[in-house]
């Protein structure tokens, strides 16, 4: 496999982890707020908090894992997002630094208060949003190269059904993720009232993808025919998406191997997500840079996958020990301990 | 006056990284203290040392959420204000920034197990045992930044040729000569900053009558460290010295009000100027800037005479700098203070003596801002000595006076509430109360 290849292969698993971890947390951020608002907290909540408080700074990392990393392989990308993403990009970044330390203030502070997690239950939503505009743009149309500087066309990104496909996308799989997973681990925790409430919100969450999925798609043809036709060559990538997605949700549905329906889910994602991602190249942004064009060199390039190699042989053993302690401990997950 | 991009890049960089860096001080240099309680608590078999441990950690774990989501501000602001400088860096020093994000994604595992296993190993030294990871993540994590304005400061391992980077080199660019003694500096003076922070809470606590044993080994064990630490922070800072003279002598010129090149020169303390290069009302010592730079009275100093007018530093850093060392020597002066009080048996929880401990935090880290105003206004005017202006490297974009007051107030925020959230939390639960319900069975 070719250097750039894999540097992006590598970036975009790290992106996909963090859309999995990061979906969850976001999404248990709306769920205990509407939670709170419905009087069902007690009934959710500490399911919540119990995964939550031990992870959510690992999941910040994966993001900054992914940008910091994507200056290393492809600083060029740094020159064209950097100068375009400044108001969106600081918007996105001003949700993640009031959500992040609003949930420590709430939570190793002095007791919960209403206002920060009203704070963390809509920060969950407009992040993913906000966020997702860095991948609307990358299919072009958004920017302007001006002599030497890049304008970002805000206009544009407002009026297009695209972005706004995209945005819908982001939301309603943030919630459809983070319920089948809480549904999981209420189950492990064996709290049937929670179990219940969590497999509702996972059920009424699926189809909405779905559709969502597909408005993406058709207006992914009117953005950008070329990523589009891409995408059709490896039809059979979404076909699987889609498979997943139909046994996860029958298994939710019976009530069954909860965890497996959680991988299901992961797996539908995978391929949605890799299937994105391959069409999606070589470009990196439309039509400005590609892998090749934005790539570090050489020398750098194999250091760095020398590096992450050396860096995965000790966060994998960590990752393990965190998930045995927190995610697989039935003692703890029944908070037990 | 109409403020450009490049100024208001400049401002918003200034005020992330100022505001980051209390967060990142604490970050590095609290895991170390509360390992220490810790240790000590299980030797000793000491329950107060242990309540130590928990109560810092219990604080921690705000000042870390702060420090990581203004830390993925500072990241992210990088590639938006300064896109054309890591287009360059970029490809040369990207290396310790991509290690950096596997030293926190360590530290942030482990700290994450910490937190939540106060009580869940039969044996307490299997707790302790993973505040190591936590430390080497953190300390790490700042040796690989520390390399990344290492580089800013004396880039290597590329050449230039017309215009495009080739012949990169990865770990000589790491691995520059400014980075050892940066390394060295940083590490101790976040250790120290610590250390005295935590004796000032100690010793706020005592003067406002709470006199149980629990504050007087707080504050023991603090000064101890911060002794220690502070006597490292001074040798460090020594070394930085000693580089800067070789290597990069415009900027302790700058600092020192050095102008003209010469063996045996003095050292010049405060003081003011007087139209151009004139000093007045300043303390000088006599060939101590020699001895300083190169162990010897008669080490010649390069002075300001050989460095271009449109490449010297601003003059200002040799307050920066006077009131650094100043704070560096307090430090050391008054922790050795409480220990030869305590060696003589004197009420060493004498007032003024509390007073000057409770200030000592607080001054340490206005020491750390200082310190790094004077190193990075002292790289003043290049972004990338020798190769890269500050100007050049800015972003085009308009707007950035919006993010600018965006970012303000949200620093402000942050600032306010983890201030309110640390006084609360202690507030509701004294250290007195938390020791007779945890450990009544023990003590
Ligand atoms: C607790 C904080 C603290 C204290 C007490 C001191 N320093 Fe410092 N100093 C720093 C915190 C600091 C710093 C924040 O860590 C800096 C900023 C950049 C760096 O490398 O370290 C720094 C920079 C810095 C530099 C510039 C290095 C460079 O730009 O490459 C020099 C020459 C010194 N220091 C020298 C000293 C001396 C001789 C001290 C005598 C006691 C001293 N410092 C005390
Ligand atoms: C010597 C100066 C600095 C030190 C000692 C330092 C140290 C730290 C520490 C201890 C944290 C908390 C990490 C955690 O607990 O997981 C942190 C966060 C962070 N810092 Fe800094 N930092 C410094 C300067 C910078 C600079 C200049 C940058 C920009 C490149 C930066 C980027 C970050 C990022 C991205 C995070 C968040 C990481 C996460 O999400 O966990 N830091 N820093
Ligand atoms: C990694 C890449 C870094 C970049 C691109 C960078 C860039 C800059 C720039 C452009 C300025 C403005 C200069 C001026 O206003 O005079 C600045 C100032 C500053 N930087 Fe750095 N820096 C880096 C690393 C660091 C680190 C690791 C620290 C430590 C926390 C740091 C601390 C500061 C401080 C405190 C200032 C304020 C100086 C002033 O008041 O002007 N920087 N930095």
């Amino acid at each position: 496999m070719r250097l750039q290849i894999l540097g992006i292969v590598v970036l975009w698993i790290f992106l996909y982890g963090y859309l999995i971890v990061a979906s969850v947390d976001f999404g248990a951020g709306f769920f205990a707020y509407y939670g709170k608002l419905t009087n069902k907290d007690h009934i959710i909540n500490h399911i919540i908090s119990r995964y939550l408080s031990p992870v959510w700074e690992v999941t910040n990392v994966f993001f900054v894992f992914f940008f910091v990393g994507l200056v290393g392989f492809f600083p060029e990308t740094a020159y064209y997002y950097g100068t375009a993403l400044l108001i969106p990009g600081s918007i996105a970044l001003i949700l993640l630094a009031i959500r992040g330390s609003f949930y420590a203030f709430g939570n190793y502070g002095p007791k919960s208060n209403r206002f920060y997690l009203f704070l963390y239950g809509a920060t969950g939503l407009l992040i993913p949003a906000s966020l997702s505009t860095a991948l609307t743009i990358s299919e072009g149309g958004f920017l302007k190269k001006n002599g030497d500087s890049v304008q970002f066309l805000t206009g544009e990104l407002f009026r297009s059904p695209y972005s706004w496909s995209v945005v819908l996308l982001a939301i309603v799989s943030v919630l459809f993720i983070s319920a089948s997973f809480l549904t999981y681990y209420a189950g492990r925790a064996k709290d049937g009232g929670a179990m219940e409430l969590l497999r509702n919100f996972a059920l009424f969450w699926s189809f909405p993808t779905i559709i969502a999925s597909l408005l993406v798609f058709l207006s992914l043809r009117e953005h950008n025919p070329k990523h589009f036709q891409n995408s059709l060559e490896i039809w059979w990538m979404f076909a699987f998406s889609f498979l997943f997605f139909l046994a996860a949700v029958y298994l939710i549905y019976k009530r069954k191997l909860l965890g497996t329906a959680f991988i299901l889910v992961m797996l539908q994602f995978f391929f949605a997500f890799f299937g994105y991602g391959a069409s999606h190249l070589p470009y990196i942004l439309y039509p400005y840079i590609t892998v090749y064009s934005a790539y570090t060199s050489d020398t750098m390039g194999i250091t760095l996958v020398t590096v992450f190699i050396a860096g995965l042989a000790l966060l994998v053993p960590s990752l393990i020990l965190l998930m045995r302690l927190f995610l697989f401990n039935a003692d703890y997950v029944r908070g037990q301990k | 006056m109409e403020l450009d991009s490049v100024s208001l890049s400049r401002m918003l960089t200034t005020m992330t990284l100022a505001f980051h860096i209390i967060f990142a001080t604490i970050g590095v240099g609290v895991p170390v203290m509360i390992s220490i309680a810790e240790w000590i608590g299980i030797r000793k078999n000491d329950a107060h040392y242990t309540l130590l441990a928990r109560r810092w950690a219990r604080g921690f774990t705000i000042t870390v959420a702060v420090g990581v989501v203004t830390g993925t501000c500072i990241g992210l602001q990088l590639s938006m204000l300064w896109p054309s400088f890591m287009r360059i860096a970029g490809k040369v020093i990207s290396l310790p920034l991509f290690m950096e994000t596997f030293a926190f994604f360590f530290e942030a595992i482990f700290l994450g197990i910490y937190l939540y296993t106060w009580d869940r190993f039969k044996k307490p030294l299997y707790h302790w045992l993973i505040s190591i990871p936590v430390i080497l993540g953190s300390s790490a994590s700042a040796v690989f930044i520390t390399c990344v304005n290492a580089f800013m400061n004396t880039p290597q391992g590329f050449k230039l040729k017309d215009g495009a980077i080739v012949n990169i080199e990865p770990f000589r660019a790491m691995f520059n000569p400014a980075a050892p003694s940066k390394i060295f500096h940083v590490l101790t003076s976040s250790y120290m900053t610590a250390a005295f922070i935590l004796a000032s809470i100690a010793a706020a606590a005592i003067i406002r009558g709470k006199k149980s044993t629990y504050y007087y080994k707080s504050l023991k064990l603090s000064l101890a460290m911060g002794l220690l630490f502070s006597l490292a922070t001074a040798l460090a800072g020594d070394e930085s010295a000693k580089f800067l003279a070789e290597k990069q002598p415009e900027k302790l010129a700058a600092a020192e009000w050095h102008f003209e090149t010469g063996k045996g020169a003095d050292l010049v303390l405060f003081g003011s100027l007087a139209g151009g290069h004139r000093v007045e009302n300043a303390i000088r010592i006599p060939k101590m800037l020699s001895f300083l730079a190169g162990g010897s009275l008669n080490t010649k100093v390069t002075g300001l005479d050989k460095i271009p007018d449109d490449e010297q530093p601003p003059l200002w850093i040799h307050y920066m700098f006077d009131l650094m060392v100043s704070i560096g020597m307090f430090g050391i002066g008054i922790s050795a203070l409480y220990f030869i009080l305590l060696k003589f048996g004197k009420s060493f929880c004498a007032k003024w003596l509390l007073c000057l401990i409770i200030a000592s935090g607080p001054l340490s880290m206005i020491a750390v801002e200082l310190g790094w105003i004077l190193a990075e206004v002292g790289r003043q005017p290049w972004i990338l000595r020798g190769y890269m202006k500050v100007a050049e490297g800015a972003t085009k974009a308009d707007n950035v006076g919006l993010t600018f007051v965006m970012f303000f107030l949200l620093y402000l925020v942050l600032g306010v509430m983890s201030v309110y959230v640390l006084i609360k939390m202690f507030r509701n639960k004294p250290a007195e109360e938390e020791f007779a319900s945890r450990y009544s069975r023990v003590s």
